[in-house]
């Protein structure tokens, strides 16, 4: 409890690019980034794999696969290979991270609509990409939305990381504490870190608030 | 890229980070069955115990794990297994809370009244035709919770103890990208590996689904 007292109370951690509020933007700002990126990777492809029903293997392939890949070796690897300069590098892993839960429930979500309510919209004449878009998505709308939801808890969780190869965001206080050790600073940076998370995880239930029709959401078993 | 005489080098450190890596990725998996099974079961018979409990556990599954591991040092220990193992376990819980409730909540009623009408006791019928046919559920948890525990453990080389994750912190250090090619491919290995025998694990424990899909 001191060493939190210690790391908040102190003004310095408050003002200047080192400062909390910088630190927070930056980390947003990566994180921001390598979701938007995996969105606009996972959700198209998903949807055509969904609605298609092709290449379905390899989402499970692919999903399974990129659980298991070490997100510190792979960005340390990248980095170390394509050198810091710009945050490309970082951006990669972090992409790889996010797109297989978006990619594996935007896949299940489409596919998992209820057969008869696709034909239905057949039946009332919608064609392909409209029974998709008007009918399907909605539908599949909390899944794809949990999918999201799972990728953005884990970006910022592992963009943490990317402060071990020199670039900004709330791992600085961690790395930069582990290695002085001031351990104010570490703890304090993994208290602002979860803090994130979790703030995350709330922002989400509320679009999905939001966004899901009362329709759908009624009827979805939320677990 | 690769320099294969620093593998045969560093063959013997290889193996303990390995032996290592293997300690800290699979005791949180036992351990986290060994909790979820009467958890599950608990939240099985008394509902309400639920919805807290997976809430609890969903809160969990979101916290960093670096900054599990750094906020448990002073608790456990810097560069101490206990300091990855316990993180983790809470992390395999997460997924096989659920995944034990799900599977006890599969068994069609039909079968369970079946049992009871057969003479089946509780503690026997729980034994004998619950959890046998919760055992695909449950596994579906186990090869999740194994695939990323055996990934997450690397992360514990930022706090002094990551088995094989070691590696990348030495590749970095010395600007050297063997060692950490060699992590790499040796922790996806090790995921494969323990997803392949868990595989034949639910084959073996599940006789009556070959059976059915031969027949």
């Amino acid at each position: 409890m001191n060493w939190l007292i210690e790391f908040f109370g102190d003004p310095d951690n408050w003002s200047g690019s080192s400062g909390i509020p910088f630190r927070l933007l930056e980390h947003l700002e990566f994180s921001a980034l390598a979701l938007l990126a995996a969105v606009v990777i996972a959700v198209p492809l998903g949807l055509w794999i969904g609605h298609t029903g092709r290449g379905a293997l390899f989402v499970v392939l692919s999903a399974n696969a990129a659980r298991a890949l070490p997100t510190l070796g792979l960005l340390v690897l990248i980095v170390l290979l394509v050198g810091v300069g710009t945050t490309l590098p970082v951006l990669i892993p972090l992409v790889a991270l996010a797109v297989p839960p978006i990619l594996v429930n935007t896949y299940e979500g489409i596919r998992g609509v209820d057969r008869d309510l696709r034909d239905a919209a057949y039946g009332m004449g919608l064609r392909g990409g409209q029974v998709l878009l008007r009918v399907l998505v909605p539908v599949a709308l909390p899944l794809i939305l949990l999918g999201m939801r799972i990728a953005a808890i884990q970006v910022v969780a592992t963009a943490t990381v990317a402060a071990y190869v020199g670039l900004g965001g709330l791992g600085r206080y961690i790395i930069d504490g582990l290695a002085t050790k001031d351990f104010a600073s570490t703890i304090g940076g993994a208290v602002l870190v979860a803090l994130l998370a979790l703030a995350v995880q709330t922002a989400f239930t509320l679009v999905n608030r939001v966004a899901v029709s009362p329709g759908v959401s009624r009827r979805v078993k939320v677990r | 890229m690769i320099r294969w005489d620093w593998i045969g080098r560093n063959l013997p450190e290889i193996r303990e980070l390995l032996g290592d890596h293997i300690v800290m990725a699979l005791l949180p998996i036992l351990l986290g069955l060994l909790i979820a099974l009467p958890l599950g079961l608990a939240s099985v018979r008394w509902r309400r115990l639920y919805q807290p409990t997976v809430g609890i556990m969903n809160v969990v599954y979101s916290l960093p794990s670096l900054a599990v591991f750094i906020v448990l040092i002073p608790i456990t220990g810097l560069a101490e297994q206990a300091t990855v193992i316990v993180p983790l376990t809470f992390y395999a819980l997460a997924v096989l809370i659920p995944s034990v409730v799900d599977g006890i909540a599969s068994v069609p009623t039909h079968v369970r009244q079946s049992a009871v009408a057969m003479g089946f006791g509780p503690m026997r019928r729980l034994l004998q035709v619950d959890l046998p046919i919760a055992v695909p559920v449950v596994l579906a948890g186990v090869r999740v919770a194994t695939v990323s525990s055996i990934s997450l453990v690397s992360v514990g080389a930022l706090v002094g103890r990551g088995g094989l994750g070691y590696l990348f912190i030495d590749g970095w250090q010395r600007q050297f990208p063997t060692p950490i090619v060699v992590g790499i491919v040796l922790i996806l290995l090790l995921a494969l590996a323990a997803d392949g025998l868990l595989v034949v694990a639910q084959r073996l424990l599940t006789p009556w689904a070959r059976a059915r899909s031969s027949a």
